[in-house]
């Protein structure tokens, strides 16, 4: 294929395919019991210098419980996949992000974020990579068919496609140019759903984002859950089955793991809180009295609802 | 929020008369994709006037919600609500990407005369003077759909003649630009909606052309806001202001908690 132009972006994952195929063969198939706290989840699982990815959408099923123990074990030098909005506000928050793919970072109707200003701005943050928002999750969704790339007509003749790390080549079969997302392999993927059970198996209600797309794109996989229920709910219903358990590494309770995002059908996102963190947000000092008060000044997630307090939280809850 | 631009005397406010124009382009029976903030307060105002089947797509999964719940964010459950499917965002670009949405509709930092957009950075891309969120979908939505409509505040720094970056590809540089590249032929930018004015776009050069003035503002104050050669229709009409029945609709049930207006 004819190579018509290569984006200048850093690829700051290889995507490494045979490498992957080799890690799921050794990934173990046995029904265990994958129940862990966040503390030993987070500690266990994720490493100073991993590339990880969060799943949500917007304030959406954020895994937020699970995002607060990696800021409150300080796990750093991290390198991202940035579609997000409240989690990778606290991870840039807390100086841990060394390098991001980014496609969104932003408080939605608040406007831009302070902390992704002040790091990629200051050169904290030293490498920054831009793609759009579906060429994150076509990334993913290579990685989950087991291909190096995928071929998008997304990004072409912009600078998004320039400041990336894709390229453009010319189609074998119809001769237009098209451009081709590199692989994303995770060292370790977070998502928050609806219910799991002990295994690892997972629903979610509602519009699923890249859910799919990310938990197969995963080496290792957090899941977090509003619930954690019996394998008969599973069995049963397997249509339903989004994540199966098998490309799960760790299941942590969390109910309102999502807090102060959302959670449908569940609770809505806590607009006093978020307005809470975007007013803090505006100061380096004013952010890191708000890290202190909500993560490191709680021991864990059950902590942090306590200091939420629970008549707030019911107040949140659909009817 | 555009206050600075206020029509004085006015019963309605800058982000009305905004939502009202962006609300009367939305056609009953055809797909649009709608981002964050305005497009979905001009949808939900759209659906309860003249489009109830207008079918909304959202960018991560929501399509053919019906927007009795104003979404304030573009995963929120209002953006399924009552929906025909609730999917995921691969599905909903790749829907795009095969042909099937007519309108795509977007904000930016910065827009140039041939409709690219900036929402990256401003300054240079390596040392950035200011960090803005990134493309988020808005490549995708400018990429795939049939025609794109930027509904965006009008002034010198956000009506550029050069973009700092091009996030989401308009015309490109010009006439066949978007075909060269590889997107798909036929598609591309097809209205500006701004609090001064409508403007689209040239049949030949593909620059962008003032079609209406937004009431109370002339064309000389709209091309003194503009930072580039905007060129002229023929004709260029008056937009009508909001009437009683959009400007009800849109307080008292579009959005009646003024999270945006």
């Amino acid at each position: 294929m004819e190579v018509i132009q290569t984006g200048l972006g850093e690829l700051i994952q290889p995507p490494d395919i045979n490498g992957f195929r080799e890690w799921n063969r050794q990934k173990p198939k046995g029904l265990v019991d994958k129940r862990k706290t966040e503390a030993e989840a987070v500690h266990r699982l994720i490493n100073d210098g991993d590339y990880i990815g969060t799943e949500l959408y917007g304030t959406v099923r954020c895994p937020m419980s699970l995002t607060n123990e990696i800021v409150r074990q300080g796990i750093k030098d991290l390198r991202i996949a940035g579609q997000g909005v409240f989690e990778l506000d606290m991870l840039l928050a807390a100086g841990l992000v060394k390098a991001l793919d980014i496609t969104y970072i932003g408080l939605e109707l608040y406007g831009v974020s302070n902390c992704l200003r002040r790091e990629v701005e200051s050169g904290r943050v030293e490498k920054v990579v831009d793609w759009s928002n579906a060429a994150i999750a076509w990334r993913f969704k290579a990685t989950a068919m087991g291909v190096p790339f995928i071929p998008v007509r997304s990004m072409l003749g912009t600078d998004t496609m320039k400041y990336s790390a894709a390229k453009v080549v010319k189609c074998p079969f119809t001769g237009d140019p098209i451009c081709l997302v590199p692989a994303l392999v995770l060292d370790v993927g977070l998502i928050h759903v609806h219910r799991a059970d002990k295994f690892g198996n997972a629903q979610i209600d509602g519009i699923s984002g890249f859910a799919a797309e990310l938990a197969r794109a995963s080496k290792r996989l957090i899941l977090s859950t509003e619930e954690i229920v019996d394998t008969e709910v599973f069995r049963s219903q397997p249509d339903r089955t989004i994540i199966p358990y098998y490309l799960v590494d760790a299941v942590v309770e969390a109910p309102f793991g999502s807090h102060p995002g959302e959670m449908c059908y569940l609770y809505r996102r806590d607009e006093d809180q978020i307005r809470e963190w975007v007013a803090a947000s505006k100061e380096p000092e004013t952010t890191q009295e708000y890290l202190e008060q909500y993560i490191y000044g709680v021991q864990d997630h059950s902590d942090y609802l306590e200091l939420i307090g629970p008549d707030h939280l019911q107040g949140l809850r659909r009817d | 929020m555009m206050s600075q631009t206020e029509m004085p005397g006015s019963n309605y406010n800058p982000a009305e008369m905004l939502i009202c124009t962006a609300a009367r382009l939305m056609t009953d029976n055809t797909t649009a994709f709608i981002g964050t903030g305005i497009p979905m307060l001009a949808a939900s105002l759209a659906q309860k006037m003249h489009a109830p089947n207008l079918v909304t797509v959202f960018e991560f999964g929501g399509t053919g919600a019906i927007l009795e719940e104003l979404p304030t964010c573009v995963g929120g459950e209002a953006t399924f609500h009552r929906a025909v499917a609730a999917s995921g965002i691969c599905d909903i670009v790749e829907t795009a990407q095969r042909g099937f949405i007519e309108y795509g509709f977007l904000g930016g930092a910065q827009i140039d005369p041939y409709g690219n957009l900036n929402s990256t950075v401003i300054g240079d891309y390596y040392h950035p003077k200011v960090r803005l969120p990134g493309s988020g979908g808005g490549n995708d939505v400018g990429s795939h759909c049939w025609q794109t409509i930027a509904i965006m505040r009008h002034d010198r720094k956000r009506f550029v003649e050069q973009l700092d970056f091009i996030t989401t590809p308009g015309f490109l540089d010009g006439p066949g630009a978007r075909e060269t590249a590889g997107l798909p032929p036929g598609t591309g930018p097809y209205r500006v909606v701004t609090n001064l004015a409508l403007m689209g776009y040239h049949p030949e050069s593909k620059r962008m052309i003032l079609l209406a003035t937004q009431p109370g503002f002339t064309v000389e104050q709209v091309l003194d806001f503009t930072g580039f050669e905007l060129l002229l229709a023929d004709q260029v009409e008056k937009n009508p202001s909001p009437t009683d029945e959009e400007l009800r609709i849109l307080r008292m049930e579009v959005d009646r908690d003024r999270l945006y207006i």
